[in-house]
């Protein structure tokens, strides 16, 4: 997967990727899409293109359980998030919704930078460095290769025996 | 193979393996927490995903909690379809008035030592209280809970919180939140277990530890544990040679009220660093403050100084049905009326902005809650400060940030 980074700093909150106001006026993914990071910047939601990667410091998604969080990034069109942390809240629920979170150290990476995730590293392509990232659980490969836990649902009716 | 925490022994227990530290397990989960925040996402998934019937209804309740009462037409409507899916499916709901389900789960005994209890809610961690494991999910995984009643879930490392001594008069279990935040950092203890331990634990009740658990997820954990008291049954104690992380001591005889400033619940001073802010708003309440006894404290403070500042907003919001009860028998509720407060709906109210009073322009807030993040309470312009019952109290008294030892004395 290859794509554009957008880099944020660290200790993004959920309320910061989108208000809980917005979260009151609708569930939509493509509704909540373009208020995406209003709290930090208005405009940033009409510069974001799917195929972006969001990319944060430490504990990125902390706060609100709430999973627009994660389904109006989604919506978006972004596959990946990379974090040198992530609250657990939001890792766990952007698994369940496909979305892959990636933990490496993204000290290094800038606005715009062109970034390959391939299986255990992240290549900065705009810097040519390489970024080592950690394995996943294989339970966790499987709900996002299924595309999150509606498609593995529907495919298995429940969880897997290990 | 070295011995268990308390969180690797019921996850053990409730999946069936020996579950350690790192280990991803499926569990059966025994009692789940949808609130009206979360609860229509997992509806939306659990159609998704072909559920029919839900697996087992008697473990799975609704609280109609963040939107109390519903401020507008579509919230009302996310209202309506709750409770048409939980009379058709046989799910508890707790409707608009009855309070916040973290408070509910606990009043009507729900969560109890070794049980794994869940809630699409981050809060979720209060009843850690209660020796369970107890932990926020996401919407998906309430939806899949009500498809097969189980949840994957990877075993957390502990860290264990050595608590020694007792607090000093109008210092409080909030302030013990707050100075854990600041010394852990607001993922200091992110994907683990804070376990807490040592002779300090014994000198805080139910309600003192609920105030602290409700606080992990403030520090990123997954979970807070407190061992069982005296009086429960079946208590899951950690193994002597059980694995932890890192320990930290905190001795509670040494505290003062603290106090977080904005906009990070770990951007944690002691209260006199930041003594004479003006605040314009005192908000008393939320899953972590709206208890009787913060209410009693808070009070206390409030009637010693001779009650709010003129300018001053006192907004006051019981966490449940009962507590609200309580607070009218017992004359609690009269004192706050006739001193002007704002009485809000037994819920969430102001915490996250989703319903009740909400700061004008470049107010500064000091609240009882747990979150101060730009923008929580409704708007972007308002500052918050995190503080005790009695410190925001104290506020309240002189409409400036000040010590509640000085107000109360």
């Amino acid at each position: 997967m290859t794509g554009r980074a957008r880099v944020f700093g660290d200790d993004i909150n959920t309320d910061y990727i989108i208000t809980s106001r917005r979260k009151r006026e609708s569930l939509d993914p493509q509704y909540l899409r373009r208020y995406l990071f209003e709290e930090l910047d208005p405009g940033f939601a009409a510069t974001l293109a799917a195929g972006d990667l969001i990319v944060a410091g430490k504990n990125f998604g902390c706060g609100s359980a709430m999973e627009v969080a994660v389904t109006a990034v989604v919506g978006a069109g972004i596959r990946a998030v990379l974090a040198r942390s992530f609250s657990r809240t939001y890792y766990r629920n952007a698994v369940n919704n496909g979305l892959l979170p990636v933990v490496c150290d993204t000290s290094h990476i800038d606005e715009g930078d062109c970034l390959l995730i391939e299986p255990g590293q992240v290549r900065n392509e705009t810097s040519g460095e390489i970024i080592p990232t950690a394995p996943l659980p294989r339970i966790m490969l499987e709900i996002i290769a299924a595309g999150g836990l509606v498609q593995y649902f529907r495919a298995h009716g429940d969880f897997r025996s290990e | 193979m070295p011995g268990k925490t308390i969180s690797e022994k019921i996850l053990s227990a409730k999946s069936g393996r020996d579950a350690r530290a790192g280990d991803v397990v499926v569990c059966r989960v025994d009692c789940a927490l949808g609130t009206d925040g979360s609860t229509p996402m997992a509806i939306d998934y659990f159609e998704a995903m072909g559920g029919q019937h839900v697996h087992d209804p008697q473990r799975i309740v609704f609280a109609l909690d963040h939107y109390a009462p519903a401020p507008s037409r579509s919230t009302a409507q996310l209202h309506q379809r709750m409770r048409e899916f939980a009379a058709r499916h046989g799910i508890t709901l707790w409707d608009v008035g009855e309070g916040i389900g973290h408070q509910l789960i606990v009043e009507t005994g729900r969560a109890s030592p070794g049980s794994l209890v869940v809630g699409a809610d981050s809060h979720a961690v209060t009843y850690g209280a209660l020796n369970s494991f107890a932990t926020g999910i996401g919407s998906s995984d309430l939806a899949a809970i009500l498809m097969c009643g189980r949840i994957w879930l990877r075993v957390p490392e502990s860290i264990r919180v050595m608590l020694t001594g007792q607090l000093a008069p109008n210092v409080y279990p909030k302030d013990i939140a707050l100075v854990l935040a600041k010394q852990l950092g607001a993922d200091g203890a992110a994907y683990q277990a804070l376990e807490f331990a040592g002779p300090g634990v014994s000198t805080l009740d139910l309600d003192d530890r609920l105030v602290i658990a409700n606080f992990a997820v403030e520090m990123g954990a997954k979970n807070g544990i407190f061992p069982a008291s005296a009086s429960q049954v079946a208590p899951v104690l950690p193994d002597p040679d059980a694995h932890y992380t890192r320990e930290i001591t905190l001795d509670l005889s040494t505290l003062a009220p603290q106090l977080a400033l904005p906009h990070q619940v770990d951007l944690v001073t002691t209260i006199g660093e930041a003594a004479g802010t003006p605040v314009q708003m005192v908000y008393l309440g939320t899953c972590t403050g709206g208890r009787v006894r913060d209410f009693h404290q808070a009070l206390s403070v409030l009637k010693a100084g001779g009650g709010p500042a003129a300018g001053v907003q006192l907004v006051v919001t019981p966490a449940s049905r009962m507590v609200l009860e309580t607070l009218a028998r017992d004359g609690t509720l009269a004192d706050f009326i006739s001193m002007g407060a704002i009485i809000g709906t037994p819920g969430c109210g102001s915490c996250c902005g989703t319903c009740g009073a909400i700061p004008g322009d470049s107010v500064n807030v000091i609240s009882t809650a747990n979150r101060n993040f730009k923008g929580r309470m409704g708007n972007s312009t308002a500052a918050i400060y995190l503080a005790s019952p009695a410190s925001c109290a104290a506020a309240a008294v002189r409409g400036v940030i000040a010590d509640p030892r000085e107000v109360a004395s």
